[in-house]
């Protein structure tokens, strides 16, 4: 028999001692290797089995929107989620924040040379699982290689395509005076659970990254109260640098209540001692919500009813102020400028 | 949280707020420095001067580790990362602090600078040993509550031979700091800044007790209350400083039982008398030199010590003429009296270490306080949030 006529065998990749190479990501055999074996086998769904470099799907009615968001997370593993996990659930939440129901993701992957393919697999799975829970299908995507010592492991930028239900305007400079601020639970769950990680910190409780796609919660929130103003995730810089970007965008001042501000017991020791302040720690499960004044009632009531929202509180109001300041009343009764963070208190949160 | 959040209760705080006012005589003023950041912090943080009567002041005191220290301190150390090629370990703030030429160590860190951020001494000895093959230096900074663990380190290098490891000292003092502020000519002849008394950082008396200011007390003729660094420790402190003036006592009193005592740590004291020695004089940032004001290492760990190891020469630098972080440090001067506040200097871009950690004055009041620097009627409408 020659050569030629002998059926072809690809060695399947070793998911056990396997190691990322550079031929992965050269666009050759290995290339198309991994995305069988690991991409398609886990994200399976019709676009992707098309194999064709890009997705094509008819248009649905409606306003769309759009969203992108790169994932360097450190660990890669975390309590409570994964680089995985948290890249599907960050471009889910930033296309629900602007009122989207998300529809398609598309994943862009750098993977560092030698980093072992059991845990590529079991990040590429955890994006699986998180895409698959939240109804949402990962349809295109790309795979590049870096020289070891180039990357970190790695690195995942995510995109998302929604469709905003008609007449949900939601906006960042909508808030106005005497809007009601929510937040949707505890604050500081994520940045805590990565840095007890990092520090090698012990507590009674493990504290959980929240990690978790919220448009299920929007859903509902916005089916209670269709007015609503403002929707945010307070990830990078936490609840203070996402009011301070709202209430410039508004050009409004807000005004805080300290004791009404949901932090976990473990959360605020681990903050107390490691000298962060909740109020700037990073979410990934959490949102702000600004509705008009009137319609309080009714936002708190369905947040509350929803699972992720168990924790919701109102925490303030919008003020008029023209240098914009977001400011709180303290546990102790005085009164203080909640500012932008400065700095980077915690890098590569996400 | 417990054993944190009865220190900082809105209702206990009432009741000091209302003891203040009443034992408070409305025919002076009183004006305390809080020494320490530690306090600046806690008093913006959460927003105590709202709860003081108008004629009680306080003013924030020298007391932060990255602000005092002089640019010349910190050029030393962007040239051991840069120059040398060491791995340079230090805590956060430290990091921000402007030196000359717009550099900061930040900033050699993006120039390659291999500048590590630590949160303990001991990570930095940690390093050491993970990297035999490089010299990793720690910058040391801040008073004597961090003093202890940076001489314990430099013990552990030493005894167990770690040869690449050394320490840019930068350790200041305490009591030194204060004596040089009450003989300032300010406060003792020109009277320019009335100081009625101090509260202690008890941090620091943990280590050294409160007997070390005994001596100023009595010589200067000022109160003392050592504090915790709670709102209402200070609040507390703030009482017990005004009952002392009202009755024309100027002791050294004690807030912080649940911690400090009179003689202090003598454990801590003797391993940091074993490791460190007085330096003759120290360039503190805003009060300029001042004796006996700082630790250098003992010749018996000299290996461990950068500036030998390294033949270090410090070089002072001037502070931008504009900046008034001098004069704040002091008391002199107020945050919004610098004409760079808020405007060329922010947190963001610090051109003035009291603007560089959150327990510097300038950072703090920015940070924290600013909303007070304008009009009443510019003042947002202010209303308690109805509780859901």
């Amino acid at each position: 028999m020659s050569a030629v006529s002998r059926p072809l065998y690809q060695r399947p990749l070793d998911f056990k001692r396997g190691r990322v190479e550079l031929a992965h990501g050269a666009g050759g055999r290995a290339t198309a290797q991994l995305v069988e074996e690991l991409f398609l086998a886990a994200f399976d769904n019709p676009w992707l089995r098309t194999q064709n470099d890009a997705a094509s799907m008819p248009r649905p009615a409606g306003r769309l929107v759009m969203a992108t968001d790169s994932h360097v997370v450190s660990p890669l593993f975390f309590p409570g989620g994964d680089i995985g996990s948290l890249s599907v659930h960050g471009t889910i939440n930033d296309v629900a924040m602007a009122g989207g129901r998300p529809l398609y993701l598309a994943a862009g992957f750098v993977l560092e040379e030698g980093f072992p393919l059991a845990d590529l697999r079991r990040i590429v799975l955890s994006m699986a699982a998180a895409a698959n829970a939240a109804g949402v299908p990962i349809v295109t995507g790309d795979t590049k290689v870096v020289e070891q010592g180039k990357g970190d492991g790695v690195y995942i930028t995510t995109t998302g395509i929604g469709v905003v239900p008609e007449g949900i305007v939601l906006d960042g400079a909508a808030a106005r005076e005497g809007d009601a601020i929510f937040v949707s639970g505890t604050i500081g769950d994520h940045g805590v659970a990565i840095m007890s990680k990092r520090e090698n910190l012990e507590f009674d409780t493990e504290i959980l990254s929240d990690s978790a796609a919220l448009h299920g919660m929007v859903d509902a929130l916005l089916a209670a109260c269709p007015r609503t103003r403002v929707l945010r995730d307070p990830t990078r810089g936490g609840l203070a640098t996402t009011l301070n970007e709202i209430a410039r965008q508004s050009g409004v001042g807000m005004m805080l209540e300290e004791r009404a501000i949901p932090v976990k017991p473990a959360v605020a020791a681990a903050c107390e001692f490691l000298g962060l302040d909740p109020l700037y720690v990073a979410n990934e499960g959490k949102l702000i919500a600004i509705v008009p004044r009137e319609d309080a009632p009714a936002l708190l009531a369905a947040l509350r009813a929803h699972p992720q929202g168990r924790d919701s509180a109102l925490i303030g109001q919008v003020t008029r102020d023209a240098d914009h300041f977001v400011q709180m009343t303290t546990t102790l009764g005085g009164r203080r400028v909640v500012d932008w963070l400065t700095g980077d208190q915690l890098p590569r949160i996400c | 949280m417990k054993f944190v959040d009865e220190f900082r209760d809105r209702e206990l705080g009432r009741g000091l707020a209302a003891a203040i006012a009443r034992e408070a005589l409305t025919s002076r003023r009183y004006q305390f420095m809080e020494f320490c950041g530690g306090h600046t912090h806690a008093i913006s943080r959460y927003g105590v001067t709202d709860l003081l009567p108008a004629n009680v002041r306080m003013i924030h005191g020298p007391g932060c580790p990255v602000c005092v220290l002089p640019i010349g301190r910190i050029d030393l150390a962007i040239g051991l990362a840069l120059e040398r090629g060491v791995i340079l370990c230090s805590y956060g703030d430290t990091l921000r602090v402007p030196a000359s030429n717009g550099r900061s160590l930040l900033r050699a860190k993006a120039e390659g600078g291999d500048v590590r951020m630590v949160y303990s001494a001991t990570d930095a000895l940690r390093i050491a040993r993970e990297n035999p093959a490089r010299e990793v230096v720690f910058v040391a900074i801040g008073f004597e509550t961090t003093t202890p663990p940076t001489a314990l380190v430099i013990r552990e290098a030493h005894a167990t031979g770690v040869g690449n490891f050394s320490v840019l000292c930068n350790h200041v003092l305490t009591p030194a700091a204060i004596v040089n502020i009450l003989q300032s000519p300010e406060v003792r002849t020109l009277g320019t800044v009335p100081l009625d008394g101090f509260v202690g950082p008890a941090h620091v008396s943990s280590i050294i007790g409160t007997e070390p200011y005994e001596f100023f007390a009595e010589e200067f003729r000022k109160p003392v209350v050592i504090a915790g660094f709670e709102p209402l420790d200070v609040m507390q402190a703030i009482l017990m400083l005004v009952r002392q003036v009202n009755e024309g006592r100027a002791e050294v009193e004690n807030q912080f039982h649940r911690v400090v005592n009179r003689t202090g740590n003598l454990k801590a004291q003797a391993l940091v008398a074993e490791v460190f020695e007085l330096r003759r004089a120290f360039e503190w940032r805003g009060l300029g030199t001042v004796p006996y004001s700082a630790l250098a290492i003992r010749c018996s760990f000299a290996a461990h010590d950068a500036e030998r190891r390294f033949q270090l020469e410090y070089q002072p630098v001037p502070d931008n003429k504009a900046c008034e972080c001098g004069a704040i440090l002091r008391g002199l001067k107020r945050p919004i009296d610098c004409r760079l506040f808020g405007g060329a200097c922010t947190p963001e871009t610090p051109m003035g270490s009291c603007m560089v950690s959150s327990e510097g004055a300038c950072a703090a009041h920015y940070s924290y306080g600013r909303f007070r620097d304008r009009p009443a009627a510019a003042d947002a409408t202010v209303c308690a949030v109805e509780q859901a």
